[in-house]
């Protein structure tokens, strides 16, 4: 991926009152990946994190007010496809996601349209959930692996990356609601007939801010994501959605 | 004419001339009227013409006249708050798309335009 014939990667950050951490998470995406363009989404934070970002040397989108990670990653994905990027990759600015298996994630879109960096794909794995949310994570996972026709073990992941056909889809069609980022983002790309693959990362804990657990919590995740995958599977789409993706991919081309 | 049935009259009236008013200074769109303009005419007919809720009562099988009225009156705001939902919705995607492009279009004039980066948004008067 750093040869200079690779694909051109932007690695978009959503960033909501980040100022804690983004700037390591942009010194070891740059540290670890030369050849990446990184875009930081700042999702109308309150906080220093689009100045921190920009010191850190990335480019900075900065949205007016909060939009939630599927409205910051649509923003991405735009300028991804705007600015003729073969490959757009998410990671969080929130320091879980290691940049290190990025170049692993971009090789495998070789054969497929979007990559997963997913948990719980392998022995030794130090991530754990209990309780409703790991069920809620078994049963995503059963049902998305179901749909994409290909073993998922962490459909919440939200380490991913997508290649071109999966970028024009995002840029218009990338979901803002409740799991829509991951789950029902998924589930779009794979009804227009995007291939979907995943590589087993291992994930980190959260570098700042503090993880929302507790049972009620938990137990109001495993009921939202029912509804949200639920809605993902019976859900429309507008009647000129496949015949306008068509249009953009022969005008890409 | 029961005190009941005068209520219904002095609503229906009241309804419209707020409608009314509303609709001429343009603080409500037609769209959102039309439902309240119904509901207006419908109380101040029961107002006029009290004995067409006893007949609509008994036309549907129920024994009390209010009930009727309670029924309708539930049915009546679950169906404004519905369109209000689906409204408000619409008018989210927009502003979250306008959002995402102002977003962008920032980033560019940055880019481009400037050849510097702009300082961020103006919450914070603190220098970095």
């Amino acid at each position: 991926m750093d040869s200079p014939a690779g694909p051109r990667v932007l690695v978009i950050v959503p960033a909501w009152n980040e100022e804690a951490c983004i700037a390591d998470t942009i010194a070891e995406i740059r540290a670890t990946n030369p050849s990446v363009d990184v875009l930081v989404v700042d999702d109308g934070s309150a906080d220093q994190t689009a100045a921190r970002a920009r010191e850190a040397g990335a480019r900075v989108a900065i949205l007016p007010f909060n939009v939630g990670v599927g409205g910051a990653m649509r923003t991405g994905f735009r300028y991804a496809l705007r600015n003729g990027y073969d490959v757009a990759a998410q990671i969080d600015a929130d320091g879980q996601h290691d940049p290190r298996f990025l170049p692993q994630l971009v090789a495998e879109l070789e054969t497929s349209d979007v990559v997963i960096g997913a948990r719980f794909a392998h022995k030794g794995d130090t991530y754990v959930a209990r309780g409703p949310r790991r069920w809620a994570m078994v049963l995503l996972a059963a049902v998305l692996s179901a749909v994409a026709g290909t073993r998922l073990t962490d459909a919440t992941s939200g380490y991913r990356v997508a290649g071109r056909r999966a970028i024009h889809i995002f840029a218009e069609h990338y979901p803002a609601e409740y799991l829509g980022d991951t789950v029902e983002s998924l589930v779009i790309a794979v009804r227009l007939g995007c291939k979907i693959t995943q590589v087993p990362v291992d994930m980190r804990v959260r570098a700042g801010g503090t993880p929302s657990q507790s049972p009620i919590r938990a137990a109001i995740y495993l009921f939202r994501a029912v509804v949200a995958l639920f809605l993902a599977l019976v859900r429309r789409w507008p009647a000129d959605f496949e015949q306008g993706l068509a249009e953009a991919l022969r005008k890409a081309a | 004419m029961t005190g009941a049935h005068a209520i219904g009259l002095i609503v229906g009236i009241a309804i419209i001339v707020i409608l009314f008013e509303l609709l001429r200074r343009r603080r409500m769109r037609e769209r959102y009227a039309m439902a309240w303009l119904v509901i207006g005419i419908g109380s101040m007919l029961i107002g006029v013409f009290p004995g067409l809720l006893g007949e609509a009562t008994r036309a549907v099988g129920l024994v009390l006249p209010i009930n009727l009225v309670f029924f309708v009156g539930l049915i009546v705001l679950l169906g404004l708050t519905s369109q209000l939902s689906y409204e408000l919705g619409l008018a989210e995607d927009r502003t979250r798309a306008l959002a995402e492009e102002v977003a962008l279009i920032r980033l560019e004039i940055d880019e481009h335009i400037n050849g510097e980066p702009v300082e961020p948004a103006v919450e914070s008067d603190e220098a970095p």
